[in-house]
């Protein structure tokens, strides 16, 4: 028999030094009000030590945990990642390395902010007929013409972008995009128990939000307490609210990624 | 053909829903970001809706030039000429 794939537990690590807008506005000219205007931001966390290898293990870690198997049962590692900064070892052999996993399929997957969206695109197999797809048919695809807009380039690992190009790629592409999800699905963006949108800025999740028509849903903002963390912003968002129990186990949720190359992929998952 | 002043008072009614700027602070010797308080995001929003009000494409390397009310309004005369 088939088994369909499904999210059936999440898990989520953060380093512990927070950054306020404060401390950042002492190093370059700008200030707390600005940065929450303009981006939301009030706090981040910062890595002075750990890699994108002992964040991630340390997230799939306690997934591993909270799902109730075991290491030996993993039969796949991926990561999404867009800053990891050696490019050989991949981080997903790194990651089961720590995690005790033994002979895992493992891979980075890179396409910058919207790589857990093409991630669970990638594990979807077949769905057995009387089965509720626990992560639903993916809506993807990419802006070529802008691959120039968003760049992290050469030695230097900073990210630059062309702020308007991007906003207005966001909020006036996206909506219909993000509509194509529910569509794919099944389901209108009414029916969503929750939005979880790729983290980028507030100015772009809450037109996104309320463009795309959701209603009484839970719309994920922890770019307010995480600021944009790429593409762990879903499933660190996600697996946040999962904790708190904010959505209801089984309910409908939008994942919705986007961002360098430009990219983006968006699926309705079951809430674990 | 639209006039500068029907193209100014357009702009103020994208102003006022966009970035809730009063209509009667609308005129074309204000500055988007120092008189009337619209950021450069709010500036996107209002470009986009301009282009759709107007029937005319404002480019992104463009916006930068529209610094008042008034740069706004010669631009969408042009492109819609």
């Amino acid at each position: 028999m088939t088994r369909g794939s499904k999210i059936i537990a999440m898990g989520h690590y953060q380093p512990a030094r927070v950054l306020t807008n404060d401390e950042i506005a002492q190093m370059v000219d700008t200030n707390d009000e600005w940065i929450r205007d303009r981006v939301g931001i009030v706090t981040r966390r910062i890595a002075d030590t750990e890699s994108v290898a002992d964040m991630a293990a340390a997230a799939a870690g306690k997934a591993l945990a909270n799902s109730g198997l075991s290491a030996a049962e993993i039969d796949l590692v991926t990561v999404a990642t867009c800053s990891s900064v050696d490019r050989c070892p991949n981080v997903a052999t790194r990651v089961a390395a720590k995690l005790g996993i033994a002979s895992p399929a493992a891979y980075d997957l890179n396409t910058a902010c919207s790589g857990y969206e093409y991630a669970g695109a990638a594990v979807v197999t077949g769905v057995a007929d009387d089965e509720e797809p626990g992560i639903g048919p993916v809506m993807w695809g990419s802006a070529p013409d802008k691959s120039d807009v968003i760049t992290i380039e050469g030695w230097r690992p900073y990210i630059q972008q062309s702020g308007q190009t991007v906003f207005r790629w966001a909020t006036f592409a996206l909506p219909a995009l993000a509509e194509r999800a529910c569509a794919a699905a099944g389901i209108t963006p009414r029916d969503l128990a929750a939005f979880v949108p790729h983290q980028a800025n507030l100015r772009i999740i809450e037109p996104l939000a309320r463009k795309l028509g959701v209603v009484d849903a839970v719309v994920a903002k922890d770019i307010v307490e995480s600021g944009n963390t790429s593409a762990a912003s879903v499933p660190l968002a996600l697996s946040k609210l999962v904790e708190r129990r904010e959505i209801p186990s089984g309910a409908p949720v939008l994942l919705f990624g986007f961002g360098g190359g430009l990219t983006y992929a968006g699926q309705v998952v079951r809430c674990p | 053909m639209t006039t500068r002043d029907e193209i100014t008072a357009g702009l103020a009614e994208i102003l006022e829903e966009v970035a809730g700027v009063s209509p009667d602070d609308v005129a074309e010797s204000k500055s988007f970001t120092d008189d009337l308080d619209v950021d450069s995001l709010s500036m996107v929003e209002v470009v986009v809706a301009a282009e759709e009000k107007f029937g005319v494409k404002i480019p992104d390397d463009e916006v930068q030039n529209l610094k008042t009310v008034g740069d706004a309004v010669s631009y969408i005369e042009k492109a819609s000429a």
